[in-house]
């Protein structure tokens, strides 16, 4: 089975992040990581491919130089090979110039050249969070598609798989679909591993191929104005030790419930 | 004539699913100010929609009853296509959802097919009778994005639990106005087979009912620095709960989490240790009297929805109140 994997860089999650200059941005500073439930779906088609004993994962991701240690976190992971969509950092065709479309667009692209069985990405991503990219890339490439997907259960050379999907308030459901076909898939259905220091040397043999990005087209979109949101409530703020902390936030909860 | 169109979306135990008013409420509102007239669209089986249209009386808006067989049971397939027929019969200037996991399965297909896009996830609008706006969060809630459609299709918005209030009294005349529509399916087009759902086990905590909560998110770092948030939560006689990575890496059961995948609290306190914030968590604690946050980062999102702010180490400050309730 070969699977292709989306991935996205996203900015580490504890750097501070301030609005860009222009006020349409984010500026998030240099420290970058694979986005989380992107890490669970590679996670997926990696213990996949090991249950089946068979077959190839593939990385994809699209932006500016910076993203190619990701796919190589992916790789010293256990990926097979990767592919890098090639944008600007910044300006026209960057992917902050493009909607979720046009990302999508670019993806789709790449995924046409390889004829994967199963593409998997995760289900929204840490920094934007629109939670769209797959299931637009599903329609573009003409597959179906499930989202918040747990787990997958597929056996050699078969031509169906069944999903388990997650639903609200703890409930689950099975889908039966067929192959090729594209899932975004839910954090937490399985264990994220570590690249091993094998894994990492492994990794530097394994071939990377850098793609021209597919023109973008005009935004159906335009992010009009970014800011730091307001607070909605009147907050009280401890300072102090922490024992001086500690005794205010005493003096509060027993006020509030008795303790 | 341009129309505002708010998709509907059926509980599945019957009735609205809960986010389907506030997204009707935002659908109205944005008509009322775009001077626009506002439907719902209902989709099922003729039996479904003809118990939940009944529900919609004085709302104020024309029902679309969107009636096949092949609606009896979601599947992305049949919505996306049953959708883009009704968008190119009624042609609103924008179509409103609910942001349910749903919703997110298949709105996104139909922007496409549209050769168009969603603005997903909105929290706020601002509309003036020319324009519309629309607010949604970056970076876990650390930054809010206003959005602009600026195609010349349908603008594609999903609204976000607990962003806009539903209408509690009935704000137009009984009598309710229903236009059936058929939409052209095919059992061929329905490319996947859902099964039932189901549960895995029975919730043995109710996190609904307690009074006092101690939550807990990221920060605590691993899962052995979970007994200092144990304790506290012994000390105050609270349930203890978590954010939704605590429970994807399996510190805690996933019965514990609170958001929008998990329980959906009021406790009359909230104590949320090392959580960011991030809008899915938020939605599920929001019923909370006093929300008391501790936290490194003085941009926590959690900080601007929290009554009581302590910023700093959490390690530090835990069991420091810990102590000072057993004292």
């Amino acid at each position: 089975m070969k699977i292709v994997v989306a991935v996205k860089q996203v900015p580490e999650r504890d750097t501070p992040v301030r609005v860009a200059a222009d006020g349409h941005g984010v500026d998030a500073g240099d420290a970058w990581t694979m986005n989380e439930p992107d890490a669970y779906a590679l996670e997926e088609a990696l213990q996949l491919k090991e249950r089946l004993g068979e077959g190839e994962v593939v990385v994809l991701s699209a932006g500016p130089e910076r993203v190619e240690s990701t796919l190589r976190e992916a790789l010293a992971k256990g990926a097979d090979r990767a592919l890098h969509i090639v944008t600007p950092e910044e300006g026209a065709g960057s992917l902050a110039e493009r909607d979720t479309l046009g990302v999508a667009q670019m993806l789709a692209e790449a995924v046409r050249g390889e004829s994967p069985d199963l593409v998997l990405t995760g289900l929204q991503s840490d920094d934007l969070g629109a939670g769209q990219t797959g299931v637009v890339l599903a329609e573009l490439l003409g597959l179906p598609h499930v989202t918040l997907v747990l787990s997958v259960e597929a056996s050699a050379g078969a031509k169906q798989i069944r999903v388990k999907r997650e639903l609200e308030d703890g409930w689950f459901q099975h889908l039966d679909m067929p192959l090729p076909a594209l899932l975004t898939i839910q954090s937490g259905g399985n264990r994220l591993r570590y690249a091993t220091l094998m894994g990492i040397k492994r990794a530097r043999s394994k071939e990377t191929k850098q793609m021209e990005a597919v023109t973008a087209s005009a935004r159906h979109d335009e992010v009009v104005r970014v800011a730091i949101p307001e607070r909605t409530r009147q907050t009280e703020m401890l300072t102090g030790t922490a024992d001086q902390i500690a005794a205010k936030l005493v003096e509060r909860l027993k006020a509030e419930v008795g303790i | 004539m341009s129309s505002v169109l708010v998709v509907m979306e059926q509980a599945s135990g019957g009735g609205w699913h809960r986010i389907s008013r506030e997204a009707l409420a935002a659908g109205r509102c944005l008509a009322a100010e775009m001077k626009m007239p506002c439907a719902a669209a209902v989709l099922g089986t003729a039996d479904a929609t003809t118990t939940l249209t009944v529900q919609l009386a004085g709302e104020g808006v024309t029902v679309w009853a969107v009636e096949h067989p092949l609606l009896e049971h979601y599947t992305a397939d049949a919505f996306v296509a049953a959708l883009q027929q009704l968008v190119a019969e009624t042609k609103p200037a924008f179509v409103v959802f609910p942001h349910t996991y749903q919703v997110r399965d298949y709105a996104p297909a139909l922007a496409t097919r549209m050769n168009d896009v969603l603005v997903s996830d909105v929290i706020a609008m601002n509309v003036s009778d020319v324009e519309a706006t629309f607010t949604r969060q970056w970076m876990g809630g650390k930054l809010s994005a206003q959005y602009r459609h600026v195609g010349s299709g349908p603008c594609l918005v999903s609204v976000q639990a607990g962003s806009f209030k539903a209408n509690a009294a009935n704000v137009g005349p009984a009598a309710i106005e229903v236009r059936k529509f058929a939409p052209q399916l095919d059992a061929a087009q329905v490319r996947t087979k859902p099964g039932e759902p189901f549960r895995e086990a029975a919730r043995t905590v109710d996190l609904g009912s307690a009074q006092v909560i101690v939550s807990v998110g990221r920060g605590i770092g691993e899962q052995d620095n979970l007994k200092i948030v144990e304790e506290l939560a012994s000390a105050l006689g609270a349930e203890l709960a978590a954010s939704r990575p605590i429970c994807d890496a399996g510190w805690l059961p996933m019965e514990r989490q609170v958001g929008s995948s998990g329980q959906t609290v009021a406790p009359k306190v909230y104590v949320a240790v090392g959580i960011s914030g991030a809008i899915q968590h938020l939605v599920g604690m929001k019923g909370a009297r006093t929300v008391i946050a501790i936290n490194k980062d003085p941009d926590a999102p959690i900080f601007e929805v929290a009554d009581v702010a302590a910023v700093g180490d959490l390690f530090d400050i835990v069991p420091a109140v810990t102590r000072a309730l057993r004292a």
